[in-house]
């Protein structure tokens, strides 16, 4: 069974707003003091690919990129995870891809990889929380969905995998035949692990494979800079802090103080 | 070229998801803007009886894709049926809700009608003869303005930023019937089994007031004061991701980006600081109150009320005092 997860370097969402900055001519935030990290879906689809390697005691996990040099790091991440195989697309040799030519390009670095079985992608990115790709990718590839999933198993019909999933209410279980696409998101179980410092090690030391934009079968209008949607602006919204502070000198007056408050808002009683 | 909203039922309720007629009011802005009638496209099965209520919420003219096998919600028959209707009303603007099924189907169906996708967008504007979006980016930090750069877009709304169109008794509109014919499509997924959680209290995405509890509350077991709380004020009760990965509630309490987005009248957060991601699922809640013991704490950004204390010192106290107050003893 061949895994292959798509990651994403971002910039950390973690960073607390006020060390936030955005560059208004080239519409991005600034990078600043923010580290660049795997996008938090991404690492969540890595752990999900690798448990579902262990239930089976097969398989072989290729993660994929589609950045600049650094997002090698990602991959270094993913190996450290146990990932058999990394994979870059050169970002640098493209311009202002938009999510449907972010998705042509992987669909197209995917298609020279071993068939993948199973194609996993976080739900949205951590920089754009959009969830485009992953579900613009699957059409690219012509493969079935599965969303919000949080668990595979084997074990369906036929053959089929077994995809555990949020609905509105709870959980799904969904049955689907690879090759299939999942786009993946958090749950208690699927906490993405450590890796152990000797794969980290290990990591530094394994080759990754690069693929440029002349090794690919591109439409040229699909990667043109912005081909499906442009960004008009970006820009950070103004917050008036208005938050009254309850006081008080105890436990008690205080939690009287605020039971007054929520009744003055009139929404309760 | 029309301005297409597509709609479709509840499945626990059978009745058309209200977010069709958010939908439809923000279509018809969009269809004032750009001279474009509004069209309602209804998917499922049974959808032919509620035609009369997408007209009564504005549309000029109702589709419905009906087909038996649009019952159960499945992707590749649901696009198949979205894809015709679109067609037929010569969509240029398609409005899809930011649920569950938005999310499968904005981006596919865009692909398959060659058009370009932007989703979770929180308000627009029509300039010129065309539409920009406005969608939180980076944990919602910021705000993107964007544009289809192709003759046909698929937008989704996040649940709560339009109101609903209104009822205009008596409204009519023509229906006509989607030639849908799902013999060459292959369902590839099929849902064998369903978890759910019979919850006591509103819904979370209804309820009018919620509670909350995040990482401070240091597990399980601090939620069930939660729930008395919420039983005390008629609430729901959710969560933030921290609280689901720790495995102290189930992951459909969880509120934020990926989580729900709700909009209630009032949000008492406990022990949670208010990541942007959390945040993102409640920016048009209308009053947030936030109980948390760091003065630091970004949700008190935010806030309308705040209380620095350890909950454990005035929750309990607090759900008294409201007992009292609200005569529910």
């Amino acid at each position: 069974m061949h895994l292959v997860v798509c990651v994403k370097q971002i910039l950390d969402p973690e960073i607390p707003p006020r060390d936030f900055a955005i560059d208004p001519q080239a519409k991005q935030a600034v990078a600043g003091k923010a580290p660049l990290v795997i996008s938090t879906f991404d690492e969540i689809a890595l752990e999900i690919a690798l448990q579902l390697r262990d239930r089976m005691g097969q398989g072989t996990i290729t993660a994929v990129t589609l950045g600049p040099a650094s997002a090698d790091e990602v991959l270094r991440k993913a190996l450290a995870m146990r990932a058999d195989e990394a994979v870059r697309v050169k970002g640098e040799e493209f311009g202002g891809l938009d999510a449907a030519g972010t998705a042509h390009v992987l669909a197209a670095a995917i298609r020279k990889l071993p068939p993948a079985d199973l194609v996993l992608c976080g739900r949205e990115a951590g920089d754009t929380d959009a969830g485009q790709v992953g579900l613009l990718l699957a059409e690219e590839l012509g493969l079935p969905t599965v969303t919000a999933v949080t668990s595979i198993e084997g074990g369906g019909g036929a053959g089929a995998l077994r995809f555990v999933r949020e609905s509105e209410g709870g959980l799904e279980v969904v049955e689907g035949a690879a090759p299939i696409l999942a786009t993946c998101t958090n749950a208690e179980n699927n906490v993405p692990r450590i890796p152990k410092v000797r794969d980290v090690m290990m990591a530094h030391r394994k080759p990754l494979k690069l693929l440029g934009r002349a090794d690919l079968q591109l439409e040229e209008e699909k990667v043109a800079p912005e081909a499906y949607v442009a960004v008009e602006e970006l820009a950070i919204p103004k917050q008036e802090s208005r938050c009254e502070m309850v006081e008080g000198d105890s436990p008690e007056e205080k939690a009287r103080a605020l039971a007054r408050k929520l009744l003055e808002l009139k929404v309760i009683g | 070229m029309s301005i297409v909203a597509i709609g479709y039922r509840d499945r626990r309720t059978g009745q058309l998801r209200g977010s069709l007629f958010e939908l439809l009011g923000a279509g018809r802005t969009l269809a004032r803007g750009l001279g474009q009638p509004l069209v309602a496209v209804l998917v499922g099965s049974g959808v032919e009886p509620l035609a009369a209520e997408a007209a009564a919420r504005g549309a000029d003219r109702v589709l419905v894709a009906e087909h038996p096998e649009l019952g159960e919600y499945q992707a590749d028959r649901f696009l198949a049926a979205a894809k015709a209707g679109c067609e037929q009303a010569g969509a240029s603007v398609v409005l899809l809700c930011a649920d569950g099924v938005g999310e499968e189907i904005a981006p596919r169906l865009a692909h398959r009608l060659g058009g370009a996708v932007m989703t979770d967008c929180i308000a627009f504007e029509v300039r010129e003869g065309e539409v920009l979006w406005n969608r939180p980016v980076y944990g919602g930090k910021a705000v993107a303005t964007v544009r289809a750069r192709r003759p046909v877009q698929v937008a989704t709304l996040r649940p709560r930023v339009v109101d609903p169109a209104p009822v205009q008794e008596g409204r009519q509109a023509p229906v006509e019937r989607v030639a849908v014919d799902l013999g060459g499509v292959q369902a590839r997924t099929r849902v064998v089994e369903r978890r759910e959680e019979a919850a006591e209290g509103p819904r979370l995405e209804d309820a009018r007031v919620v509670v909350s509890g995040g990482r401070g509350l240091g597990g399980p077991e601090p939620f069930r004061q939660l729930e008395e709380l919420a039983q005390v004020l008629g609430a729901a009760v959710g969560a933030s991701r921290a609280a689901v990965d720790a495995g102290w509630v189930p992951s459909h309490w969880q509120i934020g980006q990926t989580g729900k987005i709700i909009a209630p009248d009032l949000y008492l957060a406990v022990g949670i600081s208010g990541a942007s991601q959390h945040l993102a699922g409640v920016s048009a809640a209308k009053n947030i109150v936030a109980i948390n013991k760091d003065p630091e704490a970004p949700i008190f950004k935010t806030a309308r009320f705040g209380l620095v204390e350890d909950y454990r010192k005035v929750l309990p106290l607090l759900t008294e005092e409201l007992r009292r107050l609200l005569g529910r003893g």
